[in-house]
């Protein structure tokens, strides 16, 4: 990224608050039915498979699998050249957004299913954005996220 | 919906299709109003029924000086028109009008009086969860399944590029279509590198036009001049606003239903079938149509449309007009998957099926977001 100030930061709702202030302290937040023991993403107050309000928060390992992606070719302010837009899958199995980072923009770089773990990086005083670079430790069924 | 109970009586585009800056988008919507009138000699008092998207209803109607007893401005993307149809067949059916007007007009090239985008602000859902990665709208969004589809069903990019040739094919046939000179599987390799692994010509155009549709109760149908084309089932669905957050990136679960729903309205086979429109802002798009409208089985539609199955003399005719790929897309291009869909039943189109009765025409909008299918026919029975 060339221009972090391009890129439309998120603004917090009541709902997502939790989330925000998560990747602010670089934790990754989840979701967590205490009724059915569904795991979800984006954030809501209720489970949206049983409809349940009882849910906790919680701390997701950050370990993800490359899920798919494009690599834009058009110009964007934020960026220096061609860049991935990617949808990975966190080990506890909702999928999000993200950019590839510390890895070449390239397909062959780019292979769907690697692994890859959060990093997070300030772009302003209250938002922390999370991201995924090719995993560097072998820390898929562990817990706690190493960093 | 009941079979057969209601009918398209009137069907028009707007008078120039492509680049029109002398019109701005609610002149394209009243241009196409108009020409669709004219079509169903009828006059503008008569149009009891309002439907449209990307411009609000009570402008237009304003603007077209109607005076309505039902009102639709359902707005879910480039289907929207599909489910004005359905709902209007719902509306004729219970008596909340006769005459239903539906409309789209967009000024997607020369951006005339364009509606302001309604992108999601910055806390919405969408915006704090995908807004911060780069998307580029369109070709960064409705692209991301398709590395997933590919690696999952084996389908090739050389078979991706054969849908933009076939429906060149079929463009070459048509002297409104944007595109028409012939293309090669190569060639569109070749094109520039949009998002990878989409290339230019993997993705729509964007052209400025129009479309509206006139439909009344079957009954009066033959008191219009051109031949009635009835509605025998339809369909429609939603699910997610965000491209991340689709169930499956190999099938879209809003096909899925919207297509069921229509095939099980009117009664029909996919072997009834002659003729099929699939909304294809780029080219993965028929693969997904294909097999979530089960014409193919799972992974199969790649090779289906390899091997001409739906090119011009194959055995299920796609997109006949040249597609959002070659003929015009606007934005929101599902008026005009319909309005091909009925000169294909009138007997008018410009590349015409021979003995065409059945025609699937099935929609989408925003990325997999929405979906709507009608089913028409020719056949009054
Ligand atoms: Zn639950």
């Amino acid at each position: 990224m060339v221009d972090k100030t391009k890129i439309p930061l998120p603004q917090p709702t009541p709902e997502t608050a939790h989330f925000w202030a998560g990747t602010k302290n670089e934790t990754l937040k989840l979701q967590r039915c205490d009724d059915c023991n569904n795991v979800y993403f984006p954030p809501r107050p209720f489970c949206p498979s049983c409809a349940s309000r009882k849910v906790s928060v919680f701390d997701a390992s950050g370990s993800a699998t490359l899920y798919s992606y494009v690599i834009n070719n058009r110009p964007h302010p934020a960026f220096d050249g061609p860049y991935s837009i990617a949808v990975v899958e966190l080990e506890e199995g909702p999928r999000m957004m993200s950019n590839i980072i510390n890895c070449p923009q390239t397909p062959e770089a780019l292979e769907l299913d690697m692994p890859l773990e959060v990093v997070f990086e300030s772009m302003s005083e209250e938002i922390s954005l999370p991201y995924f670079q090719p995993a560097t430790s072998d820390s898929k069924s562990s817990d706690s996220r190493n960093q | 919906m009941r079979r057969n109970s209601v009918s398209i009586v009137g069907a028009a585009e707007t008078t120039d299709l492509g680049k029109i800056p002398g019109l701005s988008q609610i002149q394209l919507h009243a241009d196409a109003a108009l020409n669709a009138i004219a079509d169903a000699g009828l006059k503008l008092s008569d149009i009891d029924g309002i439907a449209t998207a990307g411009e609000s209803p009570t402008n237009l109607s304003h603007y077209l000086g109607l005076v309505p007893t039902w009102v639709d401005g359902t707005s879910v993307g480039g289907c929207s028109f599909m489910l004005h149809v359905r709902h209007a067949a719902a509306a004729i059916n219970e008596g909340l009008c006769n005459t239903v007007l539906i409309t789209h007009g967009e000024s997607g090239r020369s951006n005339v009086g364009r509606s302001a985008f309604r992108g999601g602000g910055r806390s919405t859902i969408p915006g704090q969860f995908e807004g911060p990665y780069g998307g580029m709208g369109p070709t960064t969004s409705f692209t991301l399944p398709f590395l997933r589809y590919m690696k999952d069903t084996g389908t090739t990019a050389e078979q991706l590029a054969m849908v933009a040739v076939v429906q060149r094919a079929w463009a070459t046939k048509n002297p409104r279509a944007t595109l028409q000179t012939p293309t090669t599987v190569e060639e569109v390799m070749n094109d520039r590198m949009i998002a990878y692994p989409f290339t230019k010509s993997e993705c729509c155009l964007v052209t400025d036009g129009g479309g509206a549709l006139i439909l009344t109760r079957a009954e009066r149908a033959k008191d219009f001049p051109n031949k009635p084309v009835y509605i025998l089932g339809t369909g429609e669905s939603v699910e997610t606003p965000m491209i991340s957050q689709m169930e499956d990136f190999t099938t879209s679960r809003a096909f899925r239903v919207s297509g069921q729903k229509a095939f099980e309205e009117s009664g029909i086979t996919h072997k009834d079938v002659d003729h099929l429109m699939i909304y294809d802002a780029f080219a993965h798009l028929p693969f997904y149509g294909l097999e979530d409208l089960g014409f193919c089985k799972k992974g199969e539609a790649g090779a289906f449309i390899w091997e001409q199955n739906t090119a011009p003399g194959g055995s299920l005719p796609l997109n006949t007009n040249g597609g959002g790929l070659s003929y015009m897309h606007s934005g929101m291009y599902g008026m005009y998957a319909l309005q091909e869909s009925v000169r294909q039943m009138r007997g008018t189109a410009a590349a015409q099926i021979a003995d065409a009765k059945i025609s699937v025409c099935h929609g989408v909008g925003g990325m997999f977001a929405a979906s709507g299918t009608i089913v028409m026919t020719n056949d009054p029975a």
